[in-house]
């Protein structure tokens, strides 16, 4: 990928003097460029990452900080209220994030059908909802889904139906969430799908097809396994993702009504900036992030094997 | 196929996506119409589907109760700053990453992209008290500076540069340009296009961020526009016409840059995205 840049080089010397020069700064060179970066990061990224395992064995009392040890996880592992988050995120992931995929999937395929007319108006608009930033989305749907006079019940109103609490009701306010989510997300990883479908090789369909392949059994045996990077990537962007949703429900439902949309995200924050327990609040970020590690490794050992 | 059914099946596949898209548009219409109408209006019954007169009117009460003017001011500058600021250092490493062979590139480069994995939560606690120790709080500084290197941006750049043929770079070197001119005149004018993905995805990330500045701003005057308009929501008299007018003027322009140069944003986010 790379050529190597130092060693002997058989290049012509511009020259006198000029080699001797440049050699030495052109072994510099690329720690100068990378340095900035690196220096942000570790200040601003590693450093934060181990302070917050510290923070997560102590506890504030009365204004001076405690060590505590592991007192913050013991905590954890018996409060109800972080079994809920936790809860409730896996059902997001399990139910959200499965059907959101499927859909972006078939939306891919359908963007890369040589069938469809004016692909490029199509792609756009699927793209657009990713550009909504989350507050702004998070406001428009929660005054759409109003249950008295939201756009929606109006609309399902005049087909017959009855209003429908999808605010306010814990059931359907897991739905709403459900809903603003695949929405904002499901055509930007249709593009990252179809990128990938772009690149799959023309000759396998027509192989496929020769051996009197259906459009099904040519989705199963050619498409999937082309797209299995791809799907890997966006599952994994997904996940951790979803493991993480925060700005949703606060702008949506504020993790209510009843705690049924609390994330650990939510959940995180309402601890470190409502109660001010930042060594709780700590903790609860330590449990997500190897909650996203073993995840991570499932996923990678799931459907990478392969590729 | 004969042509008769191959048309038939075009034009289901076309009419049948055009109704998901306008599924999926209906917010953002529904988003230009209710801002021009007053928060009474917008819960009536039928409620409206049409634009109404109250534009001006939401905009002027958005000015009163969270100095709006103000508010699209700051969100601007901290998202050109940022983008600036933050595409000059993704940049000068993605170059250094992708071009250069030196000891330690492997292990740094795997370090930087630990932060695509651990979730900003967890430094989230940890950044608010540096910010506090270093007197930030509620400053600009605050919201841009922990940022600058986001892993994303180093990638895209690294997977972007990759692509720059290293004859290009040789000659210039034969020419007896320095390392440092190398870069300047003869890496970037060729990167323009990732650079300008790159430059839309850090204003759209910045514009758009809403935990981290509600995080460190504290005064209403230096509020971003998610930040103005979560504040504004959590009200017990919610105007719901202004707030929506708010976002319609946040989220409008965005989506019209976006349009217009989609085009290169889509094809230099997806020259990182998928490798295998």
């Amino acid at each position: 990928m790379t050529v190597t840049l130092t060693g002997s080089e058989t290049r012509a010397v511009p020259s006198q003097g000029a080699a001797p020069r440049t050699r030495p700064r052109r072994r510099v060179a690329p720690y100068l460029f990378v340095l900035p970066a690196l220096l942000l990061f570790a200040a601003f990224k590693l450093y934060p990452i181990g302070r917050s395992f510290v923070i997560s064995l102590h506890k504030t009392v009365g204004g001076t900080e405690r060590f505590v040890g592991a007192d913050n996880y013991t905590r954890l592992m018996g409060d109800p209220l972080f079994w809920t988050a936790l809860k409730n995120t896996a059902v997001i992931l399990a139910v959200q994030v499965p059907v959101m995929l499927a859909l972006a999937t078939g939306l891919a395929v359908a963007l890369d059908s040589t069938l469809l007319r004016g692909r490029t108006v199509f792609r756009l608009g699927f793209f657009l909802p990713m550009v909504t930033g989350l507050v702004a989305y998070g406001i428009i749907f929660s005054v759409l889904l109003n249950k008295d006079y939201g756009l929606v019940n109006w609309l399902t109103g005049l087909a017959g139906l009855d209003p429908v609490p999808w605010l306010t009701d814990p059931l359907w306010a897991k739905v709403s969430l459900g809903l603003a989510l695949t929405w904002h997300y499901t055509g930007y990883n249709a593009v990252i799908l179809l990128a990938r479908l772009q690149s799959v090789p023309a000759e396998l369909y027509d192989a496929a097809s020769v051996d009197g392949a259906g459009a099904w059994t040519s989705f199963r045996h050619v498409t999937l396994p082309g797209l299995r990077p791809a799907l890997l990537l966006t599952t994994v962007l997904s996940t951790i993702g979803t493991l993480q949703i925060f700005d949703e429900p606060y702008v949506l439902t504020g993790g209510g009504p009843d705690n049924a949309t609390l994330t650990i995200g939510v959940y995180l924050y309402q601890n470190a900036f409502k109660y001010f327990d930042f060594g709780y609040a700590s903790a609860i970020a330590y449990a997500l992030a190897v909650l996203i590690g073993i995840l991570g490794v499932i996923q990678f050992r799931f459907l990478g094997e392969k590729s | 196929m004969t042509a008769a059914r191959h048309r038939g099946r075009s034009i289901l596949l076309t009419s049948g996506l055009a109704i998901a898209l306008a599924a999926v548009l209906i917010p953002f219409y529904w988003l230009v119409v209710a801002a021009t109408h007053s928060s009474g209006e917008i819960f009536d019954s039928p409620p409206p589907l049409l634009p109404g007169g109250h534009l001006a009117e939401n905009l002027q009460t958005l000015q009163d109760t969270a100095q709006f003017g103000r508010v699209l001011l700051n969100s601007l500058l901290i998202a050109s700053i940022y983008t600036l600021c933050a595409g000059a250092v993704c940049t000068l490493a993605g170059y250094g990453f992708a071009k250069y062979r030196f000891r330690g590139r492997e292990p740094l480069f795997g370090l930087l992209m630990l932060g695509l994995v651990v979730p900003a939560q967890v430094t989230l606690v940890p950044l608010f008290q540096l910010m506090a120790e270093l007197r930030w709080l509620g400053t600009y500084q605050a919201v841009i500076m922990p940022n600058l290197a986001l892993p994303f941006g180093i990638f895209l750049m690294r997977q972007s540069m990759a692509a720059l043929p290293d004859e290009l770079l040789d000659s210039g070197r034969m020419d007896g340009c320095g390392e440092l001119r190398l870069f300047w005149k003869v890496v970037l004018p060729p990167m323009k296009p990732a650079l300008a993905a790159l430059a839309i995805f850090l204003f759209l990330y910045q514009w758009n961020d809403f935990v981290w500045p509600l995080i460190v701003l504290r005064d209403s005057a230096t509020f971003t526009v998610p930040v103005a308009l979560a504040s504004l929501q959590g009200l017990d008299e919610t105007d719901y016409g202004a707030i929506l007018a708010g976002t319609a003027a946040a989220a409008i322009p965005m989506a019209l840059v976006f349009l217009a140069l989609q085009r290169q944003f889509v094809s230099g986010l997806l020259a990182g995205a998928v490798k295998e």
